[in-house]
């Protein structure tokens, strides 16, 4: 750096204070400091970076310049979900997320950080309810990493290595807990039936060397497993753990997967008060009952209440501290590590928020939005549903029998200021609906579908986008 | 007493917020509301009828969740005293937290994020709807190639050890793609590089090899060369270790290696004081990954989400996560960026989408503000910090920086307060302990112990000296008390939200309680249940609130 140089963030590049605490170490230069990095593995050059934006108000300018080439789902009409989802977030999660003494904070004892215990220990006992399990862990990464943890316990705890997948699951997550299991477990896929678990399928491939039955639900086309008892029932014959992946958003009125057999319950809680910032916004959470021999596999910190010195005191600490890789480097189970906390604070706000009466009535709109949006879109002259199945939020159409493609209805209705969903394969289109998407809103896709369609099989000859 | 006043005294006279907050549920009445939700619209109604009383019996919640029933302003009010009792970076001296790089994160990057042209996009828009934010992706992985000196970046993870994973994740795929993956079972790392080095190569199916440093706290070329064999998948090192001592060979380090056939990979998470200076491709690594939070300045927001960006040599490229964000040049010279799909040879997605974007946006500006020369000037004034703090500590009488006697450090150091633990009996997580009375943050280090009683400091660029005076102000003052009043450190904390808590609470499954759910079972108010703490007063009045 030039002596020149001083920049705000950088206190002590005001050149007398540097010069001071050069002389104060005994150093010519700073130069001298870096005597152990090699001649040959010195840059000897600045770096190539493009020139910095060094006032407020440029830098300020820039950047609110190149994020105004984006149009968000404000702007357009969005019926897309496939992971992230478009839910209201209440002005007081983000006021409380924002706050400065949450933002900027990161590792303090349970003294001087006792906020931090507490808001995480309120998420997990929130979560608990709404899930109604005992143990919830302080949030891992997102809901992959939080399902591949979770087959990944139920490998550890069984010893054994077969996994049966009997839902349909999003791509990407199928793909990323593979990668993270695999050298562990071997996941077998039992193909669905009319969009939900194929349970004589499973019974036919269940055996003493499955770890886990993994279901989703709602699976990656929205649709809800009505047979968990079932699969609970026939993976707990054979010792295996029955782990669901799920979103906690319809938990106000749908039993929760716990209350039917779940063992290890998982998921993503992106739905619970976090904006969707282009996918950038997840956090994992794993629930299970408090039992050690589960409790002991997980590789969270996990937050419990404590008793202070002084009587009446509600203190906060590490649950069983010793699992974890901070104690016990590779020894430890899988890792631990900066991941989601901030979002757990943020979904423990929102379901204080909600309370039982929201979180109910949120969980019959969507469920009566999604039931509403399903019939008008089949009765369009051939678009039909993609399963009988009950749907929560998203749930697929074919749109084939009126001569249109997926990827064709998105390019069209892109053109309207529409994102209709998410093309699932030629003719498969996964459609989302939440709170955000009204009546008004549903009926607009609807026409507009069917106006393509109409369009469609009107000329014969219109040419079908691949 | 009258005007001038007095002076300030020299270490701040401090004392956390203590509201007696209680736990949620206990704040809850019945019937009140916190938020409402959009009514079902008539329409939609007559169209579906009772979707609820529709579904099957078994899908059906019996009971409503045992969630609090709280009025709007009575749920904020709970949250912000509980952010009054934290102690964030941006209100003390935020250097006890060695290795973790606690430096400033700038206020205009949290309100630049704050807007619906990024809080409300969705990840699988339309890419010429996204057309901002896949450029800010797009050029801090190209800005981030130049720092490292790689190839090709990618930001997906959400974190330093979710990056770590990336890391062997790929290495994995590359032994695996060139027929060597059943043979190569072996990673090597340092005892003095972070400890998820070890422990997600564990969780990949890897054998660990943990290499001591030498006498002078070099990391041990010898012992490395006895250790790699056609076994080694991957050294995976950081540098300069949380020692802060630069390992001079690690050249030497990377070429052998490489000799044996395997990777050679950098946890960067120690990058804040050779930014500009040196980068990890120079050095030989195939792959490395840096800690957006940490030397790019996004918040730790109390533990994440933070970011992870993994940056590969051009060999290992194929295998980088998908899917990614590309630049297009039209034949007219417009520029475009997309979305692509992984290759055959990825290792897949690590996570949702493109990583956490909001802090991309957040380095980003970070990087923006400061260019070459400002990153340049941050390294260096980290290093100046560090080595100034090292001066001011030593002066301290029983405190020590094990290793490399007389050696100048990069960015940290690891202490030890083994002679005054000799002298007093108080340890380090005492020390640290007692210091939060001054309004200051302190760590001992990652376990396990091979510094006796030891402390990690990193001043970062962020601090003044004056502020680095201060802390060391506090500690010396720990120190002096440690020794003439040593029941005072003991008995910590005192000026904090609540004092010293009971770990065996803690670590017994039949006394545990980690939700309030659990605690309400375990701890019923009446009948013969046990109580919390077994009897101690404490337990009676949080029993008796839960009635």
């Amino acid at each position: 750096m030039t002596d020149s140089f001083v920049h705000p963030y950088i206190p002590n590049t005001a050149p007398a204070t540097k010069q001071a605490m050069l002389d104060a170490v005994g150093a010519a230069s700073i130069e001298e400091f870096y005597a152990d990095v090699p001649a040959e593995l010195r840059l000897g050059r600045a770096l190539e970076l493009p020139a910095p934006l060094v006032a407020e108000q440029d830098l300020a300018r820039h950047v609110r310049g190149l994020l105004a080439k984006n149009r968000s789902t404000d702007e357009r009409l969005s019926f897309l979900g496939h992971g992230t989802y478009h839910h209201y977030v209440p002005a007081v999660v983000d006021e409380v997320i924002n706050r400065s003494e949450f933002l900027t904070a990161y590792a303090g004892e349970p003294y001087e950080d006792h906020g931090r215990f507490q808001a995480l220990f309120q998420y997990q006992s929130l979560m608990a309810e709404l899930l109604a399990m005992d143990v919830v862990n302080v949030p891992t990464y997102d809901g992959y990493q939080a399902t591949a943890t979770g087959l990944a316990m139920a490998g550890r705890i069984t010893g054994r290595r077969r996994v049966l997948v009997v839902s349909d699951v999003l791509p990407a997550k199928h793909s990323k807990v593979l990668d993270f299991v695999r050298v562990h477990l071997d996941l077998e896929i039992v193909p669905t039936v009319n969009g939900t678990a194929d349970v004589a399928g499973l019974a036919s491939r269940l055996g003493d060397d499955v770890a886990a039955v993994w279901v989703e639900t709602p699976s990656v086309t929205g649709a809800v497993e009505a047979s968990l008892a079932a699969i609970a029932d026939a993976a707990h014959a054979v010792g295996a753990i029955l782990v669901v992946g799920t979103d906690p958003i319809g938990y106000g009125v749908l039993t929760p997967p716990a209350e039917q057999g779940a063992d290890i319950v998982c998921g993503d809680i992106q739905s619970l008060g976090l904006h969707q910032w282009y996918g950038g916004a997840h956090g994992g959470f794993i629930a299970v009952a408090d039992d050690p021999t589960f409790i002991m596999e997980m590789p969270s910190r996990l937050f419990g209440l404590a008793t202070t010195d002084v009587p009446g005191e509600v203190g906060f600490g590490d649950v069983a501290y010793e699992r974890t890789s901070f104690a016990l480097r590779e020894e430890g189970k899988e890792w631990v590590g900066t991941a989601a906390a901030l979002w757990g604070i943020a979904a423990g706000v929102y379901l204080a928020l909600m309370g039982p009466q929201g979180m109910r009535e949120l969980g019959e709109l969507l469920l009566a939005r999604t039931r509403y949006a399903q019939q008008r879109l089949a009765a369009i002259p051939g678009v039909v549903l993609g399963d009988d199945a009950l749907h929560l939020r998203e749930f697929t159409i074919d749109v084939s029998g009126a001569g249109l493609t997926a990827a064709g209805v998105v390019e069209a209705l892109r053109r309207d200021g529409i994102e209709p969903g998410v093309p699932l394969d030629a003719h498969t289109l996964a459609v989302c609906v939440t709170e955000l998407t009204s009546q008004a809103d549903i009926d607009r896709l609807a026409a507009a579908i069917g106006a393509l369609a109409e369009a469609s099989t009107a000329t014969t000859t219109q040419e079908t986008r691949a | 007493m009258s005007l001038p006043l007095a002076p300030k005294p020299a270490v701040r006279r401090f004392h956390q917020a203590s509201w007696d907050e209680p736990v949620i549920f206990e704040l809850s009445t019945p019937g009140e509301r916190g938020v409402l939700v959009t009514p079902i619209e008539p329409g939609v109604r007559d169209a579906v009828g009772d979707v609820v009383a529709q579904l099957p019996a078994g899908l059906r919640r019996a009971a409503p969740p045992a969630l609090p029933e709280m009025g709007q302003q009575r749920v904020l009010k709970h949250y912000l005293r509980l952010s009054q009792e934290n102690l964030g970076a941006d209100f003390n001296v935020d250097i006890g937290q060695g290795t973790c790089t606690m430096k400033y994160s700038p206020k205009i990057n949290d309100q630049l994020i704050g807007v619906p042209q990024l809080t409300a996009m969705h990840p699988l828009q339309d890419p010429a709807d996204a057309q901002g934010v896949l450029e800010i992706t797009w050029n801090l992985e190209r800005m981030l190639a130049e720092i490292s000196g790689m190839a090709e970046v990618s930001l997906h993870t959400q974190g330093g050890s979710a990056a770590i994973w990336a890391n062997i994740a790929m290495i994995r795929a590359y032994h695996e793609a060139n027929g060597e993956g059943a043979e190569r079972r072996e990673v090597i790392t340092t005892i003095f590089s972070h400890p998820s080095n070890a422990a997600a190569a564990k969780a990949a199916g890897y054998e660990i090899i943990t290499i001591h440093p030498d006498a002078e706290g070099y990391p041990d070329l010898a012992a490395l060369k006895a250790a790699l064999s056609p076994r080694t998948a991957a050294i995976m090192v950081t540098n300069p270790e949380d020692t802060g001592i630069y390992n001079p060979a690690i050249k030497q380090w990377v070429d052998a290696a490489h000799e044996v056939g395997a990777l050679a990979s950098y946890d960067q998470a120690n990058a804040n004081g050779i930014l500009g200076i040196t980068r990890a491709r120079d050095a030989g690594f195939d792959v490395c990954h840096f800690n957006l939070h940490k030397t790019f300045s996004t918040p730790h927001a109390c533990g994440g989400p933070g970011a992870g960006a993994n940056a590969v040599s051009e060999a290992l490229a194929p295998f980088l996560p998908g899917p990614r964000v590309v630049r297009d040049v039209a034949a007219d010279g417009s520029v475009c960026f997309d979305v692509q799909e992984a290759g055959p040879l990825s290792i897949g997605a690590v996570a949702p989408f493109h990583g956490v974007v909001p802090n991309i946006v957040r380095a980003y500006s970070w990087i923006m503000a400061l260019g070459a020369e400002g990153l340049l000037a941050a390294a260096e004034i980290a290093v100046l910090n560090n080595n100034y703090l090292l001066k001011r500590v030593l002066e301290i009488p029983g405190a020590s920086a094990p290793y490399a006697e007389g050696r100048r450090r990069i960015e940290q150091v690891r202490y030890s307060w083994q002679e005054l633990f000799e002298d007093t009996g108080i340890s380090s997580e005492e020390i640290g302990i007692r210091l939060s009375d001054f309004g200051m943050h302190y760590w001992t280090s990652h376990h396990p112990y091979v510094v006796p009683q030891p402390f990690t400091l990193e001043p970062t660029e962020s601090y003044s000296m004056a502020e680095i005076d201060e802390y060391v102000g506090a500690l010396a003052e720990v120190a002096r008390e440690a020794r003439e009043t040593p029941e005072v450190v003991r008995t910590a904390p005192h000026n904090q939200t609540v004092h010293h808590t009971h770990h065996d609470d803690l670590d017994d499954p039949e006394r545990w309680a980690i939700t309030w759910r659990a605690y309400r079972r375990k701890y019923p108010s009446t009948g013969s249940g046990r109580r919390f703490g077994e009897g101690a007063s404490a337990a009676v009045g949080l029993a008796e609130s839960a009635a």
